[in-house]
């Protein structure tokens, strides 16, 4: 995973060479791409597979939620931090994609888990498609407002189709468990975090490949000034649709994962709070680095969880107590804008940095 | 018919409330390219504020100065504290400072009065098909938008603040004092917004409260173009009268849809909303 | 070192692909859970855990079910405990989001090693554990919720229903409206979710002919004026509302603005009167200088009910949950009927687990509802049978009378949630004394 911190910005790569014999990060630097991304993926898989063996079941959960919600913030990043298009409601996209799942498993329940994900995706890029296109003209605060409205509209459509759709208490379902030849060595609620974080995985690999390649630095320049951009032979318009397409992928693939993870879809989970929670996450993260996702995912899940430890562990006035965790996550929000405007990503960064130069 | 009428006078005095909220964002918007998540969250305390002092002193209306000068200290400190720093760099951070203050804010809300709802009373009587207090948000709401226009069209104070919004460079050079502008900008707009929030809070207040009418405000904002204060207006109402007309025809629960099928086929006519000035913003 | 995890965690991945060819929804069954354990349960304590709105668009209300449990059971511990153990109560907030539910319930087996679940509250939340909370064998107490799943011995032989189901209830109110006001208009307003259409199946069985108008609203839109007007439009004379506390008041209040009067009937969801009290009580001393004392509003207002009232000054329960939530509840809240309902939950806990006897596990805990004779705060039988996991398996009809005690205009009654019958029920109410819900 070392290698995602390559392409966090253009201009990263062209580091003066020591002059001293190649070291093993230099090497490793050296890898194309294409073998570079999934090595690191399988390396993070087996950190994430040995990580569930210490937690137990709460923590596997959670551990799946930072998959998911990664793979979420991680197509936002390629289309905020890199194309430069702000989105308010990639719940909806989530919602999409969990819907999906759900829909899948209650009514096509022969039809294994990956050719789920694989239809969610082709949906929700289609899904991409349509908004991508209907959105392509609009800029910055029109782009924002239109696609909060997406985010607050749509799960309503549960409501009005509730036989298909459980109207507002939503579809609830079960999920095949460990295959029974690793009973005894694996855990369901580890296969699930397993198979969250393998998507999840896959998932960045394709989106880190791409933001590495020829269409990312087109979206980069997009994204620092589209008239260049568009002077230089970028087809501006074409590019924008794209990542937001891209990035709708990966928001349903996500949804499909908490579908899968949680054994549900429901419209209450996909609030406009969420969209605006994964925008905060990735700014909070960091953006431009895919690094930044994985920050802001694990900010995501933790900062609640912790809010509430220090409530216990203060024993609080319960209404102080209860609003502890959300005034938490936004005196973060503001402190990490004011102080460190890289986010938790360029934080630890220069701290690195510091520690390295103290040497 | 009868219900037609209704659903028209229904929308009418939720569009005004709308038009308000939609027009501190614009506010906003003109005078620093930011729009305001934290709105609701300004006028959602100036709207508690105003509970306490209506219950501490028994007067509605000493709540109500309360709130619009709680709108006005909350508005000014906001635009110092936390979005001048934030000035010139991408427009994401200054979103997320207003994001996180809109959580902050509504926690402490929580905090202080608890999640649970508190009554709270219109300015003047709501009986009656199109009531007294209908009638005093309309009012309301009209009396700002002129008061608006009267200060920038034709004070000294509103050249200015256009100047500095617009131009601010020039006016820095002749003279203008920019920030304490901007500032203002903010001030004023923040009064709006708890006018807006007072408006709309009753009969209960509870720290979510105000979350739909401000999807709304924005949906409306974005609807008349967040360049044009008339068009806030305009959108507002327009926004206020298809909602009660979906509601009553088609449903309460398609409202949210037919916000967003509103704003798609606004903008995908005019991408910058109705009544955006034409710009030469891009080649 | 890198070199050789990544082809191990390749073949790991390689294998999950291969083996997750299965299909995703076909899913094994599995053995059952033990229930001869007392997980949770020490010398000197007993864990019992709940998952609760405190905080988001459901916590206004709700949040006090939690605050009258917690105030009950450290009643209970101030008085010796049972058996001579304390209840230690974990609430954790889910934001009335079922992704929040599944991840604290988690939280509450795994980490908190709770004993029993008592009252989860929501229909969209719980119904998303209830699955998980029986293979874990988890007892799962007294739902907060009137949803008809609950009561299904078969596949969820740990889960106790709790409040009448909205079912029963309708039908109750369906024939209480059809036999004292036969030449009445009905207009239905209600949830636009399991609320509604279960209310309106048991509605329709009896006042179908009377009914002019179904209208519905959606609880994230606060503005019910196209409801309440087109409700007056259809010319009803009587309007069932089956809506939750807040949208009784914007109901109540709505129609009062447009001059409209109609005879409301209303659901124990939505009929707290101290709840709806406090949600108008601005409406009394200022509403625009209007004279229009709160009590007015409500006056005449018909509800169904299954738990005392807070109204009820006289009755002995009333009274002892009046004094506990004065000296043990962490709320500066006037007490609800909202907080007596989940002051009963933890009084019936409490009986369950005297009689579960000192041995206590999960088996001896489901044993003892099972066989429960419930008399207590309820005010109609309650049923925890081997075969009805219903919870309060009627309602009484009562009225609201301005700066007086509820009118009970019909006693309790108690059906089924499908054709049968409503019939009388008797109900044994000993005073508090009587009944064991804590001590040695």
């Amino acid at each position: 995973m070392v290698s995602l911190r390559n392409h966090e910005s253009t201009g990263q790569g062209e580091q003066p060479r020591r002059a001293s014999a190649p070291s093993a990060a230099d090497r490793w630097r050296a890898l194309p791409a294409l073998v570079r991304f999934p090595l690191a993926a399988a390396a993070a898989f087996a950190a994430v597979l040995a990580l569930t063996f210490v937690t137990g079941p709460t923590g596997d959960l959670r551990i799946g939620s930072v998959g998911y919600y990664m793979l979420a913030i991680a197509g936002l990043q390629l289309l905020i931090g890199y194309s430069g298009q702000i989105s308010l409601g990639h719940g909806a996209f989530m919602f999409l994609g969990a819907y999906t799942m759900a829909l899948l498993v209650l009514h096509q329940p022969a039809l294994p888990l990956w050719l789920n994900m694989l239809i969610t995706v082709v949906l929700s890029c289609a899904a991409g498609v349509l908004v991508g296109a209907a959105t392509a003209r609009l800029h910055g605060p029109y782009l924002a407002g239109a696609t909060l409205a997406l985010a607050v509209g749509l799960p309503s459509v549960t409501v009005r189709f509730p036989e298909l759709l459980g109207g507002s208490n939503g579809l609830a379902f079960s999920t095949r468990g460990a295959p029974p030849a690793l009973a005894g060595v694996i855990t369901n609620t580890q296969w699930q975090a397993a198979a969250v974080w393998l998507t999840t995985l896959i998932g960045l690999v394709v989106l880190a490949t791409i933001s590495a390649g020829r269409l990312g630095r087109r979206m980069r320049a997009l994204r620092d000034d589209e008239s260049a951009a568009g002077l230089a032979g970028v087809p501006v318009g074409r590019t924008k649709v794209i990542a937001f397409v891209i990035s709708a992928g990966a928001g349903g693939l996500a949804g499909a994962c908490q579908a899968y993870l949680l054994g549900t879809a429901t419209p209450s989970s996909f609030t406009v709070t969420l969209s605006l929670s994964l925008l905060a996450a990735l700014v909070l993260g960091g953006l431009g680095s895919m690094w930044g996702a994985f920050f802001g995912a694990v900010a995501l899940v933790y900062v609640e969880v912790w809010g509430e430890d220090l409530a216990h562990a203060l024993s609080l006035d319960s209404n102080v107590a209860n609003n502890l965790p959300i005034v938490f996550f936004g005196v973060l929000l503001i402190l990490v804008i004011l102080v460190w405007p890289q986010g938790l990503h360029g934080m630890l960064r220069s701290l690195a940095g510091l520690v390295r130069r103290g040497r | 018919m009868d219900q037609f009428l209704n659903l028209t006078l229904n929308g009418l005095s939720s569009g005004a409330v709308y038009a308000a909220l939609a027009l501190s964002l614009v506010i906003i918007y003109q005078a620093t390219r930011v729009v305001n998540f934290a709105q609701p969250a300004l006028a959602l305390i100036s709207v508690y504020i105003a509970y306490a002092v209506s219950q501490a002193t028994g007067s509605y209306w000493l709540g109500f100065g309360a709130a619009l000068l709680t709108g006005l200290v909350l508005g000014a400190a906001t635009e110092r504290l936390l979005i001048r720093p934030v000035h010139g760099r991408s427009p994401l951070s200054a979103i997320i400072v207003t994001l996180g203050l809109l959580l902050v804010l509504q926690g402490l809300a929580g905090m202080v009065w608890s999640n649970e709802p508190h009554s709270f009373s219109y300015p003047l009587g709501f009986r009656g098909r199109f009531s007294a207090s209908d009638w005093f948000a309309l009012a309301s709401v009209g009396a700002v938008a002129l008061l608006l226009f009267g200060l920038y069209r034709l004070t000294p104070l509103g050249l200015r603040m256009r100047a500095a919004a617009f131009r601010p460079e020039a006016a820095r050079l002749s003279g203008v004092r920019v920030g304490l502008m901007l500032t203002t900008g903010w001030a004023i707009a923040s009064v709006i917004g708890a006018l807006a929030g007072m408006l709309a809070a009753p009969p209960f207040i509870f720290p979510n409260v105000l979350d739909a009418v401000f999807i709304y405000a924005i949906a409306a904002a974005v609807v008349g173009g967040l360049e044009n204060p008339f068009g806030a207006l305009v959108g507002g109402v327009l926004i206020g009268l298809c909602l009660s007309y979906v509601s009553g025809y088609a449903g309460p629960e398609l409202t949210t849809l037919a916000a967003l099928a509103i704003l798609v086929l606004v903008l995908s006519v005019r991408p910058d909303g109705l009544f955006s000035r034409p710009t030469a913003r891009k080649v | 070192m890198r070199s050789r995890i990544a082809p191990a965690a390749a073949l790991m991945a390689a294998v999950l692909l291969a083996t997750s060819c299965g299909g995703a929804g076909e899913v094994q069954d599995d053995a059952a859970a033990d229930l001869d354990v007392s997980t949770g349960v020490t010398e000197n304590s007993i864990k019992i855990g709940s998952h609760q709105p405190l905080t988001g668009p459901a916590a206004p209300g709700y949040s006090q079910i939690s605050i009258g449990a917690g105030a009950v059971f450290d009643y209970i511990n101030a008085n010796g405990g049972i058996h001579g153990r304390d209840i230690d109560y974990v609430v954790k907030d889910d934001a009335y989001d079922p992704a929040r539910t599944i991840e604290v319930t988690r939280e509450l087996v795994h980490s908190d090693e709770i004993f029993a679940m008592l009252g989860g509250l929501g229909t969209p939340t719980h119904s998303k554990v209830v699955d998980f909370l029986n293979e874990e064998g988890v007892p799962d107490l007294f739902v907060s919720s009137g949803a008809l799943m609950w009561n299904q011995p078969d596949k969820y032989p740990l889960t106790f229903g709790y409040q009448v189901d909205y079912t029963k209830e309708a039908k109750i109110q369906g024939s209480y409206i059809a036999e004292n006001m036969p030449d009445a208009k009905v207009g239905y307003l209600h949830q636009n979710d399991d609320v509604g259409t279960d209310s309106e199946i048991g509605l329709e069985q009896y006042v179908a002919e009377q009914r002019v108008a179904v209208e519905s609203y959606d609880p994230g839109n606060t503005d019910l004026g196209p409801q309440i007007s087109a409700l007056k439009e259809a010319g009803a004379d009587v309007v069932v509302c089956s809506c939750i506390p807040a949208f009784s008041a914007l109901a109540i209040l709505e129609s009062a603005s447009i001059g409209y009067e109609p005879q409301f009937v209303v659901s124990t969801i939505g009929a707290d009167t101290a709840t709806l009290k406090g949600l108008l009580s601005e409406f009394a001393a200022e509403a625009g200088n209007e004279d229009l004392p709160v009590e007015q509003l409500l006056d005449g207002m018909i509800y169904t009910g299954y738990l005392p009232s807070i109204t009820q000054q006289d009755d002995p329960w009333i009274q002892l949950y009046s004094q506990i939530y004065e000296e043990h509840a962490d709320s500066d809240r006037p007490i609800t009927n909202t907080t007596v309902y989940g002051m009963v939950q933890a009084t019936m806990m409490g009986q369950a687990l005297m009689s579960a006897g000192p041995d206590l596990t999960r088996q001896s805990l489901i044993d003892a509802v099972h066989e429960q004779d419930w008399a207590g705060p309820g005010l109609v039988p309650f049923s925890s049978t081997e075969n009805d996991h219903g919870g309060f398996a009627g309602a009484m009809v009562l009225r609201f009378r301005a700066g007086k005690e509820p009118e009970v205009l019909q006693e309790a009654m108690v059906t089924d949630n499908r054709g049968g019958e409503i019939t009388t029920a008797e109900v044994e109410r000993p005073a508090p004394e009587e009944v064991s819900f804590f001590g040695e």
